[in-house]
């Protein structure tokens, strides 16, 4: 028997008035791989995670988490989904630890099991100490990595990163995406890693690269690179490498 | 607790943590109608004169008169502050936070909705307070009998608020708010004024405030001080607080309302 993927995405589109920002896309997430959803800007990553995350309505296709469609069972897929937006979304007025319970109250945890399991999170990544700490006064690779804890507080089966690192220096850009190759080993969780830094991708995972809202391949990186290098590959995929 | 009240709870707490934090807000929230009431009304008292007009069972001074109104405006500017924040919580991601979560929106919307209208209790109580040492002394009785009366007009302004929080795009539209919402709301009701000294001087404006909804919620919240029911208001208030929330959802839907519009197809 196939094992579930964590996520499965087939023959979805979607359109802001004439423009197709996803021109049906299919792929999926293993169970316990990472994989990186590779594209320039503007190429459809953010739009596709808007789709899988339900913030916009899919009218085309299907997106299933887990085996639970979004659609038809939306709180299910929801429920096996830890989410880092792009642009920040943590309250910067708030400590980590406010931060951390109102995330989890949002799943229905409550407040001494969250804390408990922020303080777990972060203390695997050597920052237990910061969840007193107003967002505001962390640097933005820590609020990054309280966000990351946050999405895996409800200890979802499938993370979804949309560009996770942007803003970030190199070291903390690196740390963070070995933190979160560990987890699909240690946690056997699937990651969906949108970036369009190919340093970001590990020659074992899986690629997908996404084009102009169309997906142009999907194999593991060292397939993609064939034998050369990944950056290239992806240029030339891309039409912008000479 | 259960999955779904440590949810709403969570969404609660995390309002008030933020309004207790805001000194700011709540001092302007609490400055506003006391400048009403300790100024524009004593300024008031030998303008207008009152007569005995239902809940009062005498004559009444005009700062007596207001403060039922004053209460609902800081409900009214709650309201849109509830909005305000919401539009501030989309430009700033924090919103896709509260979206993400696998309950259904409408129970995320009634939790934000149940948080405002809480937030704005507490604020009501602390002008009714300073109201009372000004000399507003509605029996003590009335102070518990506003509660209902509170929740409802809590929850018609919050969910006013969600609605338009979902048409508004950005937070310099929210000035907008201001000249197209609240002041008309305030102004053509019944919160500054009875409704038959506006009739005198235009039967129109008489048409619209009784057609506002925010004079409704002043004549529930008046009534309900004074220890009676309003039995116009009570139906409007609760009817209009569930057909605004019913669009406010509607609005948020990803696949119907505006959310949908501006997330393509």
């Amino acid at each position: 028997m196939t094992e579930q993927p964590a996520l499965s995405v087939q023959n979805v589109s979607h359109a802001f008035g004439d423009v197709r920002a996803v021109d049906d896309v299919s792929f999926s997430v293993a169970a316990g791989r990472f994989t990186a959803l590779l594209g320039v800007n503007g190429a459809g990553k953010s739009t596709l995670f808007n789709l899988i995350t339900r913030l916009y309505s899919n009218r085309s296709g299907s997106i299933a988490v887990c085996g639970h469609d979004m659609q038809a069972a939306p709180r299910e897929a929801l429920l096996s989904l830890g989410v880092v937006f792009q642009s920040r979304s943590l309250d910067n007025a708030l400590s980590a630890a406010e931060n951390i319970i109102y995330q989890a109250a949002l799943h229905g945890i409550g407040r001494r099991e969250a804390l408990s399991r922020g303080e777990a999170l972060l203390a695997r990544v050597g920052l237990s100490d910061l969840m007193g700490k107003k967002i505001g006064a962390l640097s933005g690779g820590q609020a990054r990595r309280v966000e990351i804890a946050r999405a895996m507080l409800h200890q979802p089966n499938l993370l979804l990163c949309d560009e996770a690192t942007v803003g970030l220096d190199v070291k903390s850009r690196t740390d963070i995406v070995a933190d979160m190759h560990k987890l699909t080993v240690e946690d056997g969780v699937g990651i969906l890693w949108a970036t369009h830094l190919v340093d970001e991708i590990w020659p074992d995972d899986q690629v997908v690269v996404l084009h102009k809202g169309r997906v142009l391949a999907d194999k593991a990186a060292a397939e993609v690179a064939d034998g050369g290098d990944l950056s290239d590959a992806f240029l030339t995929m891309t039409g912008d490498g000479s | 607790m259960n999955g779904w009240t440590t949810c709403a709870w969570g969404v609660i707490w995390r309002e008030g943590l933020r309004f207790v934090q805001q000194k700011e807000r709540f001092l302007s929230a609490l400055v506003r109608p006391l400048v009403w009431l300790f100024i524009f009304a004593v300024g008031f008292r030998s303008v207008l004169g009152l007569s005995i007009i239902p809940p009062y069972e005498t004559y009444i001074l005009y700062e007596v008169y207001v403060v039922p109104g004053l209460c609902a405006m800081i409900q009214l500017f709650n309201g849109m502050q509830s909005s305000l924040s919401m539009v501030y919580d989309r430009e700033t991601g924090a919103m896709r936070t509260l979206l993400v979560s696998p309950y259904p929106r409408w129970f995320l919307l009634l939790s934000k909705l149940l948080a405002s209208t809480v937030v704005s209790i507490f604020q009501v109580y602390a002008f009714l307070i300073v109201a009372y040492i000004w000399g507003v002394e509605p029996p003590p009785m009335g102070f518990l009998a506003v509660l209902p009366a509170l929740i409802l007009s809590g929850l018609l302004l919050g969910a006013l608020g969600l609605l338009i929080s979902s048409a508004v795009k950005q937070l310099e539209n929210f000035a907008g708010v201001m000249n197209f919402v609240i002041f008309p709301m305030f102004f053509a009701s019944s919160a500054l004024y009875p409704l038959w000294r506006i009739e005198e001087g235009s039967t129109l404006l008489h048409d619209i405030a009784l057609f506002n909804p925010f004079t409704h919620c002043v004549e529930l919240i008046r009534f309900a001080l004074y220890l009676k029911v309003d039995t116009i208001g009570l139906p409007v208030v609760i009817a209009c607080a569930a057909a605004f929330f019913a669009a406010a959802v509607f609005a948020y839907d990803p696949s119907r309302g505006v959310l949908a519009r501006k997330g393509g197809r």
